[in-house]
């Protein structure tokens, strides 16, 4: 696959047409695939004339609601790449045996366990995960929007912007071979001297910068946004998470973008900073973007523990059980995120003292994970639980992260590390948590909060049929992973020698066909849902008998959220209210102060992928283009001083007097 | 918080009356400071890998056969008295006189580009000498950390001056006063990390 | 929000946290300005604190390396001190203290970066390397 040394044209730089892939039936028939399904999509959006719809209210919006969905639709999207990703690779390991070389060649097998990292954690938990924090948070907190809105729009179009560019390598030229972070002197221009790496390199710099802004944008939201009388210690546990995650995707995603930049500099200027001569150190490399990589770890679970805090006493139908120490439990967690890093690579070789230090922390980190967990289980005790869909979700996630966390433990170990290092015994560890953690997590957070995004509950049927096809499917995919780990089995082989492990790889690949009759369950439950909507309809904005402040408002929530601003007096600010005779007001509107819409973010993000592409291909005229275009794009932007409009009161008092008609004729009793 | 629950006299407000007034921008400033927080990690990254490879010179030149340091003294006080020239900047916004925040900032901006020149003088004298950024450990990061931070400059310089294009257009208004200010908390965080710059890589590299 | 209708909202419930209340109490919280006096003190002292390390250098002092780079090195620490007070206007109170809450977090995650990343390439390389390369150039 590597073209040595294809002359550079000034106009296409190295592209030609030979990185089209015409050559491997697999990707020509995705191709194909992608092209027919994309046309459909877009003749039908033509047909009914949506364009200017999406536009309009979705591509240019800066609320935060129609952002947080978009995210999620993202990552909905990217999941199913990601996951064919997984599934391509359990087929693959299941037949290369006994002298069989599978169906995938080596380098396209390369190109796809690396893809199914870096897109499950950057393009499918990330969108999700922010996606989920941007609707919910500023429900949470009684605000009307985000701090800075356009902000909000911009940061979803580069997060979308780097997945695109991950797609396009997909089908021009290749994506990297490196596994998902990359290392050197692998990923250097020698080992990797084609298109890969950099694909890689440039997808995550510009969704980066979408992921860094969104954190300072939540960050500034949770600190000054709150409604009146939110103290610090009266937040939802969920904003609580939000909060912890947003300050660690500040505090660790710019590390990501300078090691990436480092290794970049690398192989287009020829420096030495990971080389391994003239005094380059590649081990600096690992070092460094492991001080990202823990962090991101609880950046992606931190705010599931918040969407289990919630679902827990939402459905035991109790105040959830040690505020206070859940609260400590994620601070504590979100600075000790910082200590652990080296665990990664106790086997680089630094030594007793280092990985007895590393080794510690890292099992310290358990015990406010540990509490956490005891504070969910007394929140259920002596509670009268409903074991509806998201509260199944969060039984299931109990179970399932308990053992992944006291595999995390025993990986601790420096000693045992050294066995295990690297093996699948690691995949499986790393899986069962996120797996069990984030997606289980997102699952409970999609059925809990879908009602109050679209006003209709979520079929529970399928719902029922995704959950078990997923919690059962993830213990044949993982499970036999384990024990293959334990014989000394290492991760990313392509053909393996020992016929005896082919059963192992078969119930594995089991699992994932399993795995993917629950996204499958989950997709028709989305649209059985939809087509049901009238029948599972919810009028009164708090289907689940909720807690929390977002479930006060209409669902799906008006575009300014609460006609006024909620005063709040308990943490459990919704409960409080509903306790005390809350009457919703019914007159007294005023306009409403609301940030006006633009479409600067979408043309930045096409100018960012304009630039990426010309740094991937060395077509460095649109390179230089898209770089002035961007420049001159943010600073015609500044010069518009008019980004707010009012909602003017009768457009409130109409708004609010439709949902008191519509409490007034769902109201049962 | 008990206090409250039991009082059912007491008549207890779920909400305001009238639409709280949110200053425009209120976040603005706190914002911007995570910002310069996060790029500050940014710098971290920078000053420990050249902490790691700094001494790597592969054979090749070595700070004390490379560093001038009267050079470095000219550049570290034209960026000092930028910093103070932006202070007055912002002293005279805070007058209200538009013009003198003006000539302030244009001086600043001038502060700026001499800077930068110096220091695109500085790297082409290195380069001519053989000493690229491809040369060693040690020149690629001292030509990244050196170099991140004067692209900084760049960035805060072309940002100065379309400032000054709309101050100039729509005076010192709310906007453009918060914009102001963001810029100068830029402006003086650079020169906190040329601190940094001049004391670890110049001054220590000369002395090692 | 007005000073006037958080008070009431704090009617209703004990006093809330200070951070919260601090920064519902300044409607526009004008960041600090600083006077000509401040930014001349701040000034000066940066001017001091820069000669200093410079002269220390490039002066023949007879001082051993070693105390020369411990002097400018905490040279260099308390004038970025004076940049943060002076020039940036640092103080508890900006922004209801989450200004210098997110510095103070900054500050560790720094310092755990930059001492944590020297520890560990240092017994990387002290474990890693081939004995020769270390010393003897390529």
């Amino acid at each position: 696959m590597t073209e040595p040394s294809i002359p550079i044209s000034p106009i296409f730089g190295r592209l030609t047409l030979a990185a089209l892939p015409l050559h491997e039936p697999i990707l020509v028939v995705t191709f194909i695939a992608v092209a027919l399904g994309g046309a459909a999509v877009v003749g039908a959006l033509t047909y009914f004339r949506l364009w200017g719809y999406l536009w309009r209210e979705w591509f240019t919006s800066v609320d935060h609601k129609k952002i947080g969905i978009m995210y999620m639709v993202l990552g909905l999207v990217m999941l199913l790449r990601g996951f064919s990703d997984a599934l391509m690779m359990r087929l693959q390991q299941a037949i290369a045996f006994g002298g069989s070389d599978g169906y995938l060649p080596a380098h396209h097998y390369d190109q796809v366990f690396t893809a199914h990292g870096v897109i499950m954690i950057f393009f499918v938990a990330m969108p999700f995960v922010t996606g989920l924090m941007n609707y919910v948070v500023p429900l949470q907190i009684g605000a009307r929007d985000v701090s800075f809105p356009f902000l909000n729009n911009f940061s979803f179009w580069m997060t979308t912007a780097g997945a695109i560019i991950v797609m396009m390598s997909l089908f021009i030229g290749e994506f990297a071979q490196t596994g998902w972070l990359a290392f050197p002197p692998l990923s250097g221009l020698g080992a990797s001297p084609y298109v890969g790496v950099d694909y890689y390199i440039w997808a995550l710099q510009v969704a980066g910068v979408g992921t860094t802004l969104s954190g300072i944008n939540l960050v500034c939201t949770i600190i000054k946004m709150r409604a009146p009388g939110m103290s610090l210690m009266k937040m939802p546990v969920f904003t609580w998470t939000s909060l912890c995650t947003n300050i660690l995707i500040v505090a660790s995603f710019p590390v990501l973008t300078a090691v990436l930049a480092l290794l970049g500099l690398d192989r287009y200027v020829g420096t030495n900073f990971f080389t391994n001569d003239f005094g380059g150190n590649p081990m600096m490399y690992v070092n460094l973007i492991w001080i990202w990589g823990h962090p991101e770890v609880y950046i992606l679970i931190l705010p599931l523990f918040g969407v289990f805090s919630e679902v827990t006493a939402t459905f035991s139908g109790k105040k959830l059980f040690g505020y206070t120490s859940m609260v400590y439990a994620t601070v504590v967690i979100t600075i000790l995120s910082y200590l652990v890093w080296l665990h990664h690579f106790f086997t680089m070789g630094s030594g007793a003292s280092v990985n007895s230090f590393f080794g510690i922390t890292t099992m310290i980190i358990s015990i406010p994970t540990g509490a956490k967990i005891f504070n969910w289980l007394f929140t259920m005790y002596r509670g009268r639980i409903r074991f509806e869909l998201p509260m199944m979700w969060t039984v299931a996630f109990m179970l399932t992260f308990v053992i992944g966390g006291m595999t995390g433990v025993l990986l601790a170990v420096p000693p045992a590390d050294f066995v295990l290092h690297n093996s699948l015994f690691l995949i499986a560890h790393f899986h069962n948590v996120i797996i069990g953690g984030v997606l289980f997590g997102l699952f409970a957070a999609i059925a809990y909060w879908w009602p109050k995004a679209f006003g209709f509950k979520l079929d529970p049927f399928w719902g029922h049929v995704s959950f078990w096809c997923w919690v059962v499917g993830f213990w044949f995919a993982f499970a036999p992973l384990y024990v293959l780990g334990l014989m000394g089995v290492t991760r990313r082989m392509r053909v393996f020698d020992d016929p005896s492990l082919q059963i192992w790889f078969v119930i594995a690949a089991f699992g994932a066909v399993l795995i993917a009759c629950g996204i499958a369950a989950f997709l028709i439950q989305i649209a059985v849902s939809i087509l049901r909507r009238d029948s599972l309809r919810d009028e009164t904005g708090d289907p689940w008998g909720g807690r929390t402040l977002e479930w006060a408002t209409s669902s799906p929530p008006p575009d300014y959220n609460f006609a006024f601003t909620p005063v709040i007096h308990d943490n459990d600010a919704w409960a409080d209210m509903k306790k005390r005779g809350y009457e919703r007001p019914l007159t007294g509107f005023r306009p409403i102060h609301m940030p006006a819409n633009t479409g600067t973010g979408v043309i930045l993000s096409g100018l960012s992928i304009g630039l990426a592409f010309g740094l991937i291909w060395y077509i460095w005229w649109l390179a230089g283009l898209s770089f002035l275009g961007i420049l001159a794009v943010s600073i015609a932007h500044t010069f518009n001083y008019h980004r707010d409009f009012h909602i003017p009161a009768d457009e409130v008092s109409r708004t609010e007097a439709e949902r008191t008609a519509r409490l007034a004729a769902g109201v049962p009793a | 918080m008990s206090a409250v629950t039991h009082g059912v006299a007491d008549p207890v407000r779920f909400h305001l009356a009238e639409e709280p007034h949110h200053p425009d921008g209120g976040s603005t400033m706190l914002g911007f400071w995570i910002y310069l927080m996060s790029d500050c990690l940014i710098f971290a990254i920078l000053f420990a890998s050249y902490g790691v490879i700094g001494g790597n010179y592969a054979a090749g030149p070595a700070p004390k056969d490379l560093f001038e340091l009267p050079l470095v003294a000219v550049n570290t006080s034209f960026l000092l008295l930028s910093s103070i020239t932006y202070g007055f900047a912002m002293l005279e916004m805070a007058r209200n006189r538009q013009g003198a925040t003006l000539a302030w900032l244009a001086v600043t901006g001038l502060f700026g580009l001499g800077f930068l020149s110096i220091e695109l003088y500085e790297f082409a004298h290195l380069i001519a000498e053989g000493a690229t950024p491809q040369r060693s450990g040690f020149l690629s990061a001292f030509f990244t950390l050196v170099g991140t931070h004067g692209l900084h400059v760049t960035f805060g310089t072309i940002w100065l001056v379309t400032l000054m294009v709309q101050v100039s257009r729509h005076g010192l208004i709310e906007a453009n006063r918060r914009r102001l200010m963001c810029l100068s908390m830029f402006w003086h965080f650079l020169d906190v990390i040329w601190i940094g710059v001049f004391t670890f890589v110049y001054l220590l590299g000369v002395l090692r | 929000m007005s000073a006037a209708t958080t008070h009431e909202a704090n009617q209703g419930g004990r006093h809330d946290h200070p951070g919260h209340g601090e920064h519902a109490n300044h409607g526009h919280d004008e960041p600090a300005h600083g006077t000509l006096g401040s930014y001349l003190w701040g000034f000066g002292l940066s001017v001091l604190l820069t000669a200093i390390p410079f002269a220390l250098v490039m002066a023949d002092t007879g001082l051993s390396a070693r105390l020369v780079g411990f002097l400018i090195v905490a040279l260099a620490a308390v004038q970025v001190v004076v940049h943060m007070i002076f020039f940036l206007h640092m103080n508890p109170r900006s922004e209801g203290g989450w200004t210098a809450l997110a510095l103070v977090f900054t500050l560790i995650v720094v310092v755990i970066t930059l001492s944590g990343t020297l520890w560990v390439m240092y017994h990387l390389n002290a474990n890693m390397m081939p004995v020769h390369s270390m010393s003897d150039g390529l």
